[in-house]
């Protein structure tokens, strides 16, 4: 297995993930598969919310993946503040949309869940309005990645984004905590309980380790995409500089 | 008739100074004026204000001759105008349905013959924002046959060419000028052909 | 030439940089902002919400067109176009155009989306949506009056939205009140409406020509 520092070669990467990526899927798919079976059939049915407590086996796992994805992110701006580690940019540039769709997925499980007891799609619930902010905070992410031509420079500018916002979410989250329940009684989405009866833990973890092959699996898809991506902008500096004048530094990946 | 654009007494005011004044001067049709000078004294002024661009504080200048269309110009400035996002074919493409119906020129619709003729024709679907100072100053060149124009307003035409680049800008210009075109060039350096009159401003009386 | 001009607009604001995904984020982030200050109450919030949701339609508007004739001000674009003796007032029509199809158009129909978030019924989503479809064009054309007046300007983009801001005031109102109007009966939905889409087609007779103007006066 090569290390961190072998794979910052792109080349090596793509090779790497080449091998890697079906295994990875093979793995996502069978967890989806035992994880949809027990959450559906096996694990039980809320005494008070019937089965729309089901919901809770897709929300949870996206919501707790939408973090996950964003402390990557995070890390990878350290990478490429801190250390240059060529690749780091690209994990950052190509896991945002992934965990834009995480996060989306969890507001649109929680507001399904929530409808049923709140009698509308959104009750501007503390933590849901959170992964609200979050969400916005990735779509910025995303159009301030899209807004520079030069693809390393906007790894460098997204990655100080990414660390300020790092620093935010848990005073976003506090804040946020503090608005709601100046007006509301604390959220109804608990699950279960201050403990988790096994029967419902078990599935819920199947379902996140599902979801965490299923985001890797697509993190190695968006990654090679983009690494493919800065070749052929590369490659089109390089036709232009061979009409015989300079072009701008080309960066090629 | 011959075309002439004819010029008397032109002066201009920028910003509360004087730039320029009494500035006169004849331009028939085969002919290329150049206007020469320091940097400051208004090259691009007395260009601006034949474009129309800028009121003239005094004096006045008129196209002699030909038909209503004559009157139309096309002007080379310093700004290349081009977009960065958009690829060359793009680009010719906009300014293509710009210029107006009857005084645009049959070109094929994807512009390879225009490309071809400033020696682009493997950038066409390149982004501009990849080209080079002296391939958008190509670009720039091939916007001006995108429609038949008598007057070409250039502005430090040869900035960012190579030898080649400036060949081409000769060969362009001889095009034109032996349809009838005239062309009026502000310039630091020599122009690839030879100008029939020339305009120093600037100079103390 | 205008079509050329629309298509263009519409191209590069959707291309990376472009103003159509901001616009559409801003949009979102301003509803999503309200609530914060409002406090979490639904029922307050859904009486707020078409109000909410035309008032964030009007600022993503503004503030998008900022840039709409500034960069070809500054690229020798403008220049091009006065010269080329085609008239201006297509070119100015096109820009708006342009960017109502990349960013206004979208606005409008994430609307009633957003309409969700502030608990609409599905009327007054279609309401909403309806009037931001009439109402939207003539934001964005007053706004292009705006731009033009403050395209020679490096910082112009906030100006522009001032200065425009007042003159959008009866789009505003006219669009909040047929919404109201369309959601409670006894309150007049129809003749809020003519009035929204005789605003639009003015605007849409005048600003071009005024835009136009502007940027010629600009040119020194």
């Amino acid at each position: 297995m090569p290390t961190l520092t072998e794979l910052a070669n792109p080349t090596r990467f793509l090779a790497f993930s080449a091998r890697v990526q079906p295994w990875l899927w093979a793995l996502a798919v069978a967890l989806f598969a035992i994880g949809l079976y027990l959450s559906l059939f096996v694990a039980p049915a809320d005494y008070q919310q019937g089965d729309s407590v089901r919901i809770m086996y897709v929300h949870v796992p996206a919501a707790i993946l939408a973090i996950g994805c964003y402390l990557l992110m995070a890390i990878a701006a350290l990478g490429t503040l801190v250390w240059r580690h060529p690749l780091a940019d690209v994990a950052a540039r190509s896991a945002a949309p992934l965990g834009a769709a995480f996060t989306f997925l969890g507001l649109v499980t929680g507001s399904i869940w929530g409808k049923p007891m709140w009698g509308a799609w959104w009750v501007w619930d503390a933590r849901l309005t959170s992964f609200l902010v979050l969400f916005i905070m990735y779509l910025g992410l995303i159009a301030l990645w899209r807004a520079f031509d030069d693809p390393a420079r906007a790894g460098r500018v997204a990655a100080i984004l990414v660390l300020v916002g790092t620093i935010n979410i848990p005073i976003i989250k506090f804040s946020v905590e503090w608005w709601n329940t100046l007006h509301q009684p604390a959220s109804i989405l608990r699950i279960g309980g201050p403990s988790i009866h096994p029967t419902m833990l078990y599935p819920l973890l199947v379902m996140l380790a599902a979801f965490a092959a299923l985001f890797a699996s697509l993190l190695f898809t968006t990654m090679r995409a983009e690494i493919y991506r800065r070749r052929i902008r590369a490659a089109e500096m390089m036709a232009a500089q061979s009409m015989g004048i300079h072009t701008r530094s080309a960066e090629a990946v | 008739m011959p075309l002439a654009l004819e010029a008397t007494d032109l002066a201009c005011i920028r910003g509360g100074r004087l730039v320029f004044s009494g500035v006169s001067f004849r331009v028939e049709g085969g002919q290329v004026l150049a206007v020469t000078g320091a940097n400051g004294s208004g090259k691009s002024s007395l260009l601006r204000l034949i474009a129309g661009l800028l009121r003239p504080s005094g004096g006045s200048f008129r196209v002699q001759g030909g038909t209503e269309d004559d009157g139309a110009i096309h002007y080379l400035g310093h700004a290349d105008a081009l977009k960065p996002a958009l690829t060359l074919r793009e680009t010719l493409r906009f300014w293509s349905k710009v210029y107006r119906q009857q005084g645009r020129v049959a070109l094929d619709p994807d512009f390879d013959e225009a490309a071809e003729k400033v020696g682009l024709i493997h950038a066409l679907d390149l982004t501009v924002g990849v080209l080079s100072a002296g391939q958008r100053r190509r670009a720039g060149f091939a916007r001006l046959l995108l429609s038949p124009r008598p007057l070409w307003l250039l502005d430090e035409p040869t900035s960012s060419l190579d030898r080649d680049g400036e060949a081409l800008l000769g060969s362009l210009m001889r095009g034109h000028l032996s349809g009838g075109g005239m062309v009026v060039a502000a310039t630091h350096q020599d122009l690839p052909i030879e100008a029939h009159a020339t305009i120093h401003l600037g100079e103390e009386p | 030439m205008f079509l050329g001009v629309t298509g263009q607009t519409l191209r590069l604001g959707v291309r990376a940089g472009g103003s159509a995904i901001v616009g559409l984020i801003f949009f979102l982030a301003v509803v999503t902002v309200i609530p914060f200050g409002v406090g979490p109450d639904l029922k307050l919030l859904a009486r707020i919400g078409p109000a909410v949701l035309w008032i964030a339609a009007l600022l993503a508007s503004l503030l998008g067109l900022e840039r709409l004739f500034g960069a070809d001000r500054e690229d020798g674009t403008l220049d091009l176009v006065i010269v080329s003796g085609e008239p201006l007032v297509l070119y100015a029509l096109g820009r708006a155009a342009g960017h109502w199809i990349a960013t206004g158009l979208p606005i409008v129909i994430a609307a009633p989306v957003l309409g969700l978030l502030l608990d609409l019924k599905p009327r007054a989503m279609g309401a909403v949506a309806l009037t931001l479809f009439v109402g939207s064009p003539a934001l964005t054309l007053i706004g292009s009056v705006g731009a033009a007046l403050t395209a020679g300007l490096p910082r112009g983009g906030l100006l522009s939205a001032v200065l425009v801001l007042p003159l959008t005031v009866p789009v505003l109102i006219f669009g909040v009140l047929a919404t109201y109007g369309a959601i409670s009966e006894p309150e007049p939905f129809l003749s809020p409406l003519l009035l929204l889409c005789s605003l639009a087609l003015g605007s849409l007779a005048l600003a071009p020509v005024a835009a136009a103007v502007a940027l010629k006066l600009s040119l020194e």
